[in-house]
């Protein structure tokens, strides 16, 4: 039962660092239900880069979605979750947290940051290829995303 | 609030005033996997007075997740998102809107006043319980909820 009513496909910017879980990330979304377009990239400025179509993301479309790691080199995840929902035109974008961190320091200063949601990384590749088919499942079939 | 008979189940303020949206809502809930509590206010002044502990709810509970409905009596869903949003006391708290409307203005909207996720409830009654497992499961097992660390 899909209540996705998007006829063209869903973009998605995966900000990590990790080569391991992108891979991972990009096969579980690859085998979802909901076309979707999965750009990567690895630290916090070209992920500030990418969402002002900065070079060399000049032509990059603006994301449906972003999945975003918290420890980044360059520009930690904190600090672009914070510009993120700072400005008018990103800050509908949902971010969630995807990371390694069970800090309950980590999760609060999130929230306060407007994260729309936090999740840990599980060490088990199994179950990391589960929670992301959940976040694909219930962000792309059930929300209405902006 | 230590050692409260409400410590380890998740609390959930539900802003619904369709009473057969509530009951639904309530069973659904009930068989779920987690353990949680929910505590229905059926208008937006409400839910207001709820959160920040007034009149009658002096004593509730911090909520883990609120639920909300957009068209409401008294006050309407947008202006108790805002609410809850603009005060460090309970914007933390994740918020689902849960609502009829489709309008991409309310999406639109509610997304910048920092919603946390907006749901379209479905009018077939099976979708609309696949919907809220899929909300329990994904905000009461997957996701990682703040503690209520900063209570009043």
């Amino acid at each position: 039962m899909s209540m996705n009513t998007y006829l063209k496909p869903v973009t998605i910017l995966l900000v990590e660092d990790n080569p391991a879980d992108v891979r991972l990330t990009l096969e579980a979304f690859k085998e979802g239900k909901v076309n979707n377009n999965l750009h990567t990239v690895k630290n916090g400025e070209e992920a500030m880069d990418f969402l002002h179509q900065r070079d060399p993301f000049k032509d990059a479309p603006v994301p449906d979605l972003i999945l975003l790691d918290l420890n980044l080199p360059k520009m930690d995840g904190r600090e672009v979750l914070e510009e993120i929902k700072k400005d008018e035109k990103l800050r509908p974008i949902p971010v969630i947290i995807l990371t390694t961190s069970e800090a309950e320091e980590d999760i609060l200063r999130s929230y306060n940051l407007h994260a729309n949601c936090y999740i840990t990384k599980p060490v088990d590749l199994n179950d990391f290829v589960k929670v992301a088919k959940s976040i694909e499942n219930f962000w792309l079939t059930i929300v209405r995303l902006p | 609030m230590k050692n409260s008979p409400l410590d380890n189940i998740v609390k959930i303020l539900l802003v619904e005033d369709s009473p057969a949206d509530v009951r639904l809502t309530r069973e659904v809930f009930k068989e779920g996997k987690v353990k949680n509590k929910i505590f229905v206010v059926d208008n937006g002044e409400e839910a207001i007075h709820f959160l920040f502990k007034q009149g009658q709810y002096r004593d509730a509970p911090r909520p883990d997740l609120i639920l909300l409905d957009l068209n409401l009596p008294k006050k309407n869903g947008k202006e108790v998102l805002k609410e809850i949003k603009s005060n460090p006391v309970t914007s933390t708290i994740p918020v689902v809107i849960l609502t009829t409307s489709k309008d991409d203005e309310d999406i639109q909207t509610t997304y910048q006043l920092y919603a946390n996720c907006y749901i379209t409830k479905p009018f077939d009654l099976e979708q609309f319980i696949a919907v809220a497992r899929n909300i329990e499961n994904f905000w009461f097992s997957l996701v990682k909820l703040p503690e209520n660390s900063n209570q009043v």
